[in-house]
């Protein structure tokens, strides 16, 4: 397929828009990192072996599809990991979840030749306990709005054709009619920030690098994704790949670059796979390379593997990692859009903005703000993880509560445990408490709250997390990946986790509160990059909003939350104890003895605090005291 | 142009940096990682200022080493919250480095008696300033680099063997604002960096002048005679010495 023209671009897509309606059957595999730790490859090629067997006529190409072939595609993440492999068959939307190998023969025989409903794999609304058939039925996706995810999980991710089908490069075909600052205007228009962290205004970052001097631009796309608890980039890069390269396209219009970068991080090989593919598949087809659609527009894309450090994802370092210096950040008082790569203007998105880019162009900046608060426009994807019931990725309006977010779309927190905190924002983020629930999901709420939006990791905690230990996660994290390059952030980091690990321990004096506080506001204010001086902010947040459970541990040698080792002692409570012996057989060191039917208790001396016995006790007999 | 460095106005030309601008006027800014022939990286902070605009909305925090003048920029380099911070950046680079009489000195007059902080029981006392390693690049050798990150970060030679481009100068050991990397001079031999070098001897006197690695490297990178370094400074001098007498006599 050569596509050199606007017109053959059309003709294909309507080539393939009509034998997407002559698919009998398309099985769509969810194949995000979640489902294909659950088995989803095996659940793949499942279907293909039994579909063959059955005698239907399968292909796992789009391509090759129609005229009485079925489709089985792989594609990225569907949203609901909780519930995975999950498994949507088209027509009809039925979403199957929790799907195995052996459940495989069941769908085809019943649902694809009977075209009857499983009802035993779909999903029940927890509150009533009905089936629910598609994602319109399903409370998880309900409240949820795709823009940037339109396509993830929907397109096979490794079919232009598809993509082409589903309307891909429409937008492309409009910003090549337009002239490059209109583009600009437009992006400006529909107030998209930077979905990275920061919160930039993209259109106003695009407009000073095509202001600025330079021999040439670069447009680089950020896909160092590296806050734990965070797979949106991730998502994208193996669900969508297509609609990233066409938000870079239209950025490298805008701005006049000729030459793009993909910088993805080395641990997601299954991303640098997708969308290589996806890169060969446009270069094939003349919709990257040289005078694309006819329209002397010119571009390149290419994917750069970044080697696993965590501070490449700020912008100055990942363009020195890019020339092939060590991964280092650079003061930016002169701006990366003015000298950046290769010391050339240079505009830096993230995945999600490029990949919210398409929408923007292809149904206007109004329609794209219409969605959001006044100075959040439009959506922002989520990492739901911890302690909820939906843990998935989820894209959501901005302007929408936490509460919304977490108990309307996650469903709330499990095993009828108190919600504690949410930690936003990632290890620059910040723990929010109940207070803070009603918050809205907003760039400027969120950090005025002491968090921030951050690229969207987004960890629910229940009463059995204990902030200081998480505090002290997030720092020994941070201090692991710090560059070492400036003081306050490699000594300082340091410094505060000593702290706060003597805290944890048992060893933390009155002083130590005033302390973090006074060395995290300097780290904050005197680091070089942004990761240094967003680093006190999990522990800063922390000690504000859970100030009570810090004091506990210094004045009371007391963990609350029966995390910190040292400081928990774990009784049963005779009353409640039914004696079930579930917590004996689970202990791992023997410290729990009891007859059946009579209280157990528990050998202080014996027992190493792992609490694995009170997360078995279904009686809540297991105490902290 | 005119910038104000404390209240004092101050000329300042295009391209110099807040902390160039400052040392003209006279004005002392404490840094640690800064040489004037060197590439600038911000890595000590003990150099932030505090600098504002009539254009802005407000002031800004920056490392005086690194931040560019312009026009008009109004620069405090005393400020409560700078000499905070000044001092903050020091308490923990002292706790790394308690014995730099450098480190002691500075924290004198800053007021600093001892670090409040634990001494990091990993690495060395190298405080990662990079004059070392900037000054070994700037000389073309590139024979040690920064490794590893955050606390395990080390200055060393390619996968910590043996440094092959290393030609023995001393450069990095004379540049250490800490004292922390280790040169032994015998009459003979330098080590440094776990390899040993010869010396060239003064053909007149015989006290070692440099290294023959670092003679054959000047002599092919810096276009000098081949016997430049035959003889020590000294004794050049003295026969330069004897001969403007022999002419002028």
């Amino acid at each position: 397929m050569r596509i050199s023209t606007i017109e053959q671009l059309d003709e294909q897509r309507r080539r393939f828009a009509a034998l997407e309606q002559e698919i009998p059957w398309q099985v769509k595999v969810c194949s995000g990192s979640g489902c294909i730790a659950a088995g989803a490859a095996a659940v793949h090629d499942a279907f293909v072996k039994e579909m063959a067997a059955a005698g239907i006529s399968a292909s796992t190409s789009f391509e090759q599809c129609g005229g009485g072939t079925s489709l089985v595609a792989k594609t990225g993440c569907q949203g609901l990991c909780q519930a995975g492999p999950l498994v949507t068959v088209q027509p009809g939307g039925i979403v199957y979840t929790r799907v195995r190998t052996k459940d495989v023969p069941l769908i085809v025989t019943e649902t694809l030749q009977k075209g009857v409903v499983l009802e035993s794999l779909l999903y029940r609304n927890p509150n009533t306990g009905e089936p629910c058939r598609t994602r319109e039925d399903i409370p998880f996706y309900v409240h949820q709005k795709f823009v940037a995810l339109e396509g993830c999980g929907i397109v096979a991710a490794d079919s232009l054709g598809h993509y082409l089908a589903r309307g891909g490069f429409r937008a492309l075909v409009h910003a090549l009619a337009m002239d490059p600052i209109a583009i600009i205007d437009e992006v400006e228009k529909s107030g998209l920030r930077g979905k990275g962290g920061g919160g930039f205004p993209t259109g106003r970052k695009w407009r000073t690098c095509v202001n600025a001097d330079g021999d040439e631009r670069f447009i680089v796309c950020n896909g160092d994704e590296g806050d734990p608890g965070a797979f949106m980039d991730c998502a994208l890069m193996e669900g969508d790949p297509f609609r990233i390269i066409e938000g870079m396209m239209i950025g490298g219009r805008a701005i006049g670059a000729k030459r793009g970068f993909i910088y993805v991080r080395h641990e997601y090989p299954r991303a640098v796979q997708r969308l290589q593919s996806a890169i060969d598949q446009c270069v094939d087809a003349g919709l990257l390379g040289t005078d694309i659609l006819c329209s002397g527009f010119d571009f390149q894309l290419r994917i750069v593997r970044g080697g696993g450090a965590f501070v490449c994802g700020e912008s100055s370092a990942l363009m020195r990692s890019i020339e092939g210096f060590p991964g280092e950040p650079r003061s930016k008082y002169i701006r990366s859009t003015e000298k950046g790569l290769f010391n050339q203007p240079t505009v830096l998105n993230n995945v999600e903005t490029f990949a919210s880019i398409p929408a923007v162009i292809r149904d206007g900046a109004y329609a794209f703000a219409s969605v959001g608060t006044g100075r959040s426009k439009g959506t922002k994807a989520f990492c739901l993880a911890g302690r909820v019931n939906h843990t998935g990725l989820v894209e959501v309006p901005m302007g929408m509560t936490l509460r919304e977010v977490i108990f309307g779309i996650g469903g709330g927190v499990p095993n009828g445990r108190r919600f504690k905190a949410v930690q936003t924002g990632g290890p620059s983020g910040g723990c929010l408490g109940e207070a803070h629930l009603d918050l809205r999901v907003d760039f400027d709420e969120l950090s005025a709250a002491g968090s921030m939006m951050g690229s969207g990791g987004m960890i629910v905690m229940d009463d059995y997390s204990c902030m200081v230990d998480v505090s002290r996660y997030f720092l020994k994290f941070l201090m692991g990946e710090s560059c070492g390059k400036c003081v306050p952030c490699r000594e300082g980091l340091f410094q505060l986790f000593e702290i706060v690990d003597g805290i944890a321990r048992g060893n933390g004096t009155r002083k130590d509160l005033e302390r973090i506080e006074k060395l995290g506001h300097a780290i904050a204010l005197s680091s070089l990059c942004g990761l240094g001086k967003s680093g006190p902010n999990p522990v800063l947040s922390a000690i504000a909003n859970f100030r009570e459970e810090f004091e506990a541990h210094i004045v009371g040698r007391k963990c609350p939350a029966g995390v910190c080792r040292e400081l928990t002692t774990f009784q049963i409570d005779p009353h409640r104890c039914t004696g079930c012996m579930k917590c004996r057989r689970v202990c791992p060191v023997n410290a729990i003895s009891g007859e059946k039917k009579k209280p157990h208790h528990i050998d202080t001396a014996l027992c190493t605090r792992c609490g694995a016995c009170r997360l078995e006790c279904d009686d809540e007999a297991i105490a902290v005291v | 142009m005119k910038i104000t460095i404390d209240g004092k106005k101050v000329e300042a030309k295009r391209w110099d940096t807040v902390l160039t601008a400052a040392r003209r006027a006279g004005i002392a800014i404490p840094s640690l990682c800064q040489l004037d022939s060197l590439e600038n990286v911000g890595a000590c902070r003990l150099c932030m200022v505090e600098v504002n605009h009539p254009h802005w909305r407000g002031a800004k925090l920056v490392t005086a080493c690194e931040y560019p003048v312009e026009s008009g920029l109004e620069v405090i380099t005393t400020s409560e919250e700078v000499l905070r911070l000044r001092r903050a950046n020091l308490d923990l680079l002292l706790a790394r480095a308690p014995e730099s009489r450098r480190l002691q000195q500075m924290s004198a007059e800053m007021g600093l008696e001892q670090s409040g902080y634990v001494r990091p029981d990993k690495g060395t006392a190298c405080i990662l300033c990079m004059l070392c390693t900037r000054v070994c690049e700037k000389l073309g050798c590139n024979a040690i680099a920064p490794a590893g990150r955050g606390l395990d970060k080390r200055i060393d030679t390619p996968f910590g063997g043996y440094p092959d481009t290393c030609i023995g100068c001393g450069a990095c050991a004379a540049i250490c604002p800490v004292d922390c990397i280790e040169m032994t001079d015998t009459a003979k031999t330098r080590t440094i960096w776990g390899r040993t070098f010869e010396f060239v001897k003064c053909a007149e006197c015989g006290t070692p002048v440099i290294t023959v690695e670092y003679r054959d490297y000047a002599i092919a990178h810096r276009s000098l005679p081949a016997d430049y370094y035959n003889e020590c400074s000294d004794c050049k001098r003295r026969k330069l010495a004897v001969k403007f007498a022999k002419v002028g006599g």
